[in-house]
């Protein structure tokens, strides 16, 4: 943390001898609760996500239950959920918007991207770059701690009598800043405020603590261009947190004042209750504006971490190089660049000027092009692979299925003319949830069963894992995509029921499939918890590179301690994708590994750099001293 | 049906159950070896891509082509037909894309897995190929998105002078629509402020375009003709969504938005051509507004020119049924108020003392 490693020369490695004896000696306290270490604090955030994730898929299971058994009676729910059954067993229709503005928000946020990007950064930025910890340690602990908090507050607004915040995750005022609105908008959307707030400050401790590690402590010989993607993406995700997620704190921040201080910044000709309200010039579309600057931003802040750990599990278990490295990066950076000049795509029919909606449509479909390139590269890697199908991979393969299907709808959705037509549609609730709820999901799970070993030291049982892919696999896909034909229909969303128009009386039998579907993926995801939570304390001791992967972090002992490495922190070599390399005989070269140690497999240009490793890199070290 | 569809999900899942039996159940003949790496596994996994790539892609084209009526909606407007063809050009294209790249990216993981003893090729890079599939979705995506503009462009260019205009008002939970008249053909101004349990469109009467504006709790429109709907919103965002017409537009508090459309067919001829005599057009609310947001139905009724001249000149004027308000016309205007509400002149008296009272 506080000691930043000034490297002592020696011949080949140069790295310091302090990694032995930083077995560090806490208390249960310093170790496990308020721990500094950046593996503790992955897997703080990995449990806290997956508690959310429970919570968040129980409340799409409670409104899919409303959606596909709508004569169903509920009444057995009582015990759980009390006054929000109707006397006849039903949902409450306010409940209903809670339960789906609820299941927005932690999706979103808690799970995808504080239990993704929380979790997986964390983890493996200082493994795979070649650090013994974040920059700030204490940082990165206040960071999980005011997520905590943050985490805390939203889990109390579950449980208040007005109910928690109903507008919709996207909490459009005015909706959101009257009560007399919508009763979720009392005191449920002003803990919600409050936990968003706490969030922002979270997230934005994260990664300025990512963006500096990655640049300030790479190992010896970790260049940019031999970062592994994982980290490429984990480091323009936090860009991208940086510069999106004040714009929200300031769109909250206004929205606060709208609400308990008089101001007018959303709220403008307002009849309501009876009285017309005082507030005048201000406008609802601003607050969207300002909602999907961070808003779409945030949907690459969810997505980029799960692209970059499947691009690293699909060429290690490929065994190939991934196609593209460069392509990849290159992509990425785009995609992360034009994020931020794409959000008005989701407004184009809220009276937004049209010539807006013109540069929007064009914005959003150039966006399109390098998330093809994206998943052109990832079938070409798969092409002359030797595949092996871990629980990773299968995972990381449906990513990539979903992010097809899901993406390519983006194509009708960001065209202004055919969005007109399905904004707010279930055809909309089905590209989303495929091309970035799922798909990230999916990122997610694989990340857990690849680096399950070097977190936990431990194996999760592959036939279980194979299973659970199996399940929510097929599941997903029942889930969402009849979502499309039912959209296409043009069943609008975050309806309670379709019953009181002819135009939506249909699609009964595809509702209920989907519900079914729902429950189905939501069960087999106890498999998982299973697997998971059993293997942690009795899983088959896992060897200290059970994928045969290249990257840094196989290099640590089984379980590494505090600091990551014993002994000196290695150096790097070459890139991290020199799989199935001509001439080599394993089918795997570790970062690591000196050119000159492999004269049989090296290609002419890499022949060269066995000078450089010799002296060039010593040279790098006399000049870092002069600093 | 429904009992097919869930007879259908319990057969995935015993399918499943049987794969992974079988699976064991080769392991075991095999004489089961503590490997780290089972290839029975890994090839059953392969084989599970295989048919899923096969079921999937199949059940996709069959419910497609065989619930086609169901899950598309009859389109009975001008620009409505071309965004649905821009629709239909774009589906084509993507699912052209979509199950090449499905089946090959499903090919792939069965033709290569796992061999004990194969290598996998070292392929990172080839420019040609990076480039190929870069410029081509590239230049696709720029066909679809000018023609998107072109007609984007269309719908929301101005509307001519001649379109009828109607406004519609959104407020928890019901829509209201307001008319200009048949004598000045003007809406006239209004002012939340003005708002009260009678004069819930906030007229302000000190406007003369205001004295014939009538309110309907239908909306009628006529057949082949322009329409300029404006929209507004009293408390929170709703939006107008009118599924038949392609039409959908927020309404927005302190905002006025609006939305140009010509219906092409009324509300007759559609029911012909369902063969359905219960069609009706719906209009609903797509921005989530509250409780009661799935339950904005505003009838919609698309009439030929002559029925629409009939029912516009049947409808009474606001302030011919809510007389009390004429106390808030100035005096200078009270008389062409009442010719143009259509009051009888000798209601004044009346209609003055009950205000005294």
């Amino acid at each position: 943390m506080a000691t930043i490693d000034v490297h002592p020369q020696t011949a080949t490695h140069h790295h310091d001898e302090h990694g032995d004896d930083h077995a560090h000696h806490g208390n249960f306290w310093t170790t496990y609760i308020f721990s500094e270490d950046h593996k503790v604090i992955a897997k703080q955030f990995l449990f806290t996500g997956m508690a959310w994730a429970l919570i968040g898929g129980m409340l799409s299971v409670l409104f899919r239950l409303q959606l596909g058994f709508p004569e169903a009676n509920l009444g057995w729910l009582k015990p759980i959920l009390g006054g929000w059954l109707t006397p006849e067993g039903k949902i409450d229709p306010e409940f209903y918007l809670a339960l789906v503005t609820m299941h927005g928000t932690i999706m979103v946020f808690f799970v995808l991207t504080a239990g993704l990007s929380g979790t997986f950064s964390n983890f493996l930025i200082p493994l795979q770059i070649g650090a013994r910890d974040m920059a700030s340690g204490f940082m990165n602990m206040l960071s999980y701690w005011f997520f905590f908090l943050s985490s805390a507050i939203m889990f109390i607004s579950l449980f208040i009598s007005t109910g928690p915040a109903a507008g919709g995750w996207v909490i459009y005022p005015p909706l959101s800043a009257l009560p007399q609105a919508i009763s979720g908008s009392g005191l449920g959307m002003t803990l919600w405020l409050v936990s968003m707030a706490l969030f922002i400050v979270s997230s934005l401790l994260g990664s300025i603590n990512y963006i500096t590690t990655v640049i300030n402590m790479r190992t010896l010989g970790m260049s940019f261009t031999k970062l592994p993607l994982t980290i490429w993406a984990f480091f323009l995700t936090a860009i991208i947190g940086i510069l999106s997620f004040p714009v929200l704190f300031a769109a909250a921040l206004l929205l606060i004042f709208d609400r308990s201080f008089g101001t007018s910044f959303y709220l403008s000709d307002i009849y309501i209750g009876g009285e017309a309200l005082p507030n005048q010039g201000g406008s609802p579309i601003l607050f969207q504006h300002l909602f999907w600057f961070l808003g779409h931003p945030e949907v690459y802040i969810v997505l980029l971490p799960a692209l970059g750990i499947t691009s690293e599990i699909i060429a290690t278990n490929s065994r190939k190089p991934i196609f593209g490295y460069k392509a990849m990066v290159g992509s990425m950076l785009f995609i992360a660049i034009l994020s931020f000049v794409v959000w008005a795509h989701h407004m184009f029919v809220t009276g937004m000027n049209p010539f807006l909606g013109s540069i929007f449509t064009l914005l959003t479909l150039i966006i399109a092009v390098p998330s093809a390139v994206k998943i052109f590269n990832y079938v070409t890697t798969l092409w002359k692979g030797n595949i092996r199908f871990t629980p990773a991979m299968l995972f990381s393969i449906g990513l990539v299925s979903f992010f097809l299907t899901g993406g390519i709808t983006g194509i009708f959705l960001g065209n202004s003319a055919v969005d007109i037509q399905l904004h707010d549609t279930y055809f909309v609730v089905a590209h989303f949830h495929l091309v970035m709820g799922s798909a990230s999901f999916f990122g997610m799970m694989a990340g857990v069963y690849h680096w399950f070993p070097k977190m936990f030291g431990r194996m999760m049982d592959e036939k279980l894992g194979y299973l659970h892919f199996w399940l929510t696999f097929i599941g997903v896909y029942l889930v969402f995509f009849p979502m499309h034909y039912i959209g296409i229909a043009g069943f609008p969303r975050r309806y309670y029921t379709w019953t009181a128009f002819e135009t939506f009386s249909g699609f009964a039998d595809l509702n209920m499939l989907v519900s079914v579907a729902a429950i189905i993926t939501m069960v087999a995801q106890f498999i998982f918890l299973f697997n998971f939570i059993y293997n942690i304390f009795r899983g088959k001791l896992a060897p200290a590179n059970p994928w045969n992967a290249t990257t840094l972090e196989w290099t640590t002992p089984r379980l590494p301690g505090h600091g990551n490495w014993v002994g000196e922190i290695p150096t790097v070599y070459r890139w991290p994708y020199d799989y199935s390399k001509p001439g080599s005989k394993e089918d795997f070269i570790p970062q690591h590994i000196p050119y000159s140690e492999t004269p049989e497999s090296n290609l002419p240009h890499e022949n060269d750099e066995i000078k450089l490793e010799m002296g060039g890199a010593g040279a790098i070290v006399v000049e870092e001293r002069k600093h | 049906m429904t009992w097919i569809i869930s007879l259908g999900a319990i057969l995935v899942l015993v399918i499943l159950y049987m794969i992974f039996k079988i699976g064991n159940l080769v392991g075991l003949v095999k004489g089961k070896k503590e490997e780290e790496f089972s290839i029975s596994w890994n090839n059953a996994n392969a084989i599970m891509f295989m048919i899923f790539m096969v079921v999937g892609l199949g059940g996709f084209f069959w419910y497609s082509y065989a619930h086609f009526d169901e899950y598309t909606l009859p389109v009975a407007s001008i620009h409505g037909e071309v965004t649905d063809s821009l629709f239909w050009i774009t589906m084509w294209v993507t699912v052209v894309a979509f199950a090449i790249i499905f089946v090959v990216m499903f090919w792939f993981t069965f033709a290569y897995k796992y061999e004990k003893g194969r290598k996998a090729a070292y392929f990172a890079d080839n420019h040609k190929l990076e480039i190929l599939w870069t410029v081509v979705p590239a230049i696709v995506l720029a066909l679809l998105v000018f023609r998107g503009l072109r007609v984007w462009h269309e719908i929301t260019g101005p509307a001519s002078k001649e379109a009828v205009v109607v406004e519609m008002v959104g407020q928890q939970w019901l829509w209201m629509a307001r008319y200009p008249g048949v004598k000045d053909k003007t809406l006239g101004h209004h002012n939340y402020k003005l708002i009260d349990a009678s004069n819930e469109f906030g007229l302000d009467l000190t406007d003369k375009n205001s004295y014939d504006d009538f309110k309907s709790l239908e909306l009628h429109i006529p057949v082949g003709q322009e329409i300029l709907m404006k929209i507004r919103a009293k408390d929170v965002l709703h939006s107008v969504f009118l599924p038949h017409f392609r039409v959908k537009m927020d309404a927005v508090p302190g905002v006025q938005t609006h939305f140009k459309f010509t219906a092409t067919k009324t509300t007759a001829q559609m029911r012909e051509e369902l063969n359905n005599p219960a069609f009706n057009y719906e209009m609903a609310c797509t921005e989530v507004c509250g409780k009661g947001h799935f339950s904005m139905k505003f009838p919609v009724v698309v009439d030929t020119q002559e029925d629409y001249q009939e029912w516009l000149e049947s409808q009474e004027s606001w302030l011919k049924q809510n007389p009390d308000y004429l106390k808030y016309v100035p005096a200078e205007l009270k008389e062409a108020a009442m010719i143009k509400a259509g009051i009888p002149l000798d209601n004044t008296v009346t209609v003055q003392t009950a205000a005294i009272k």
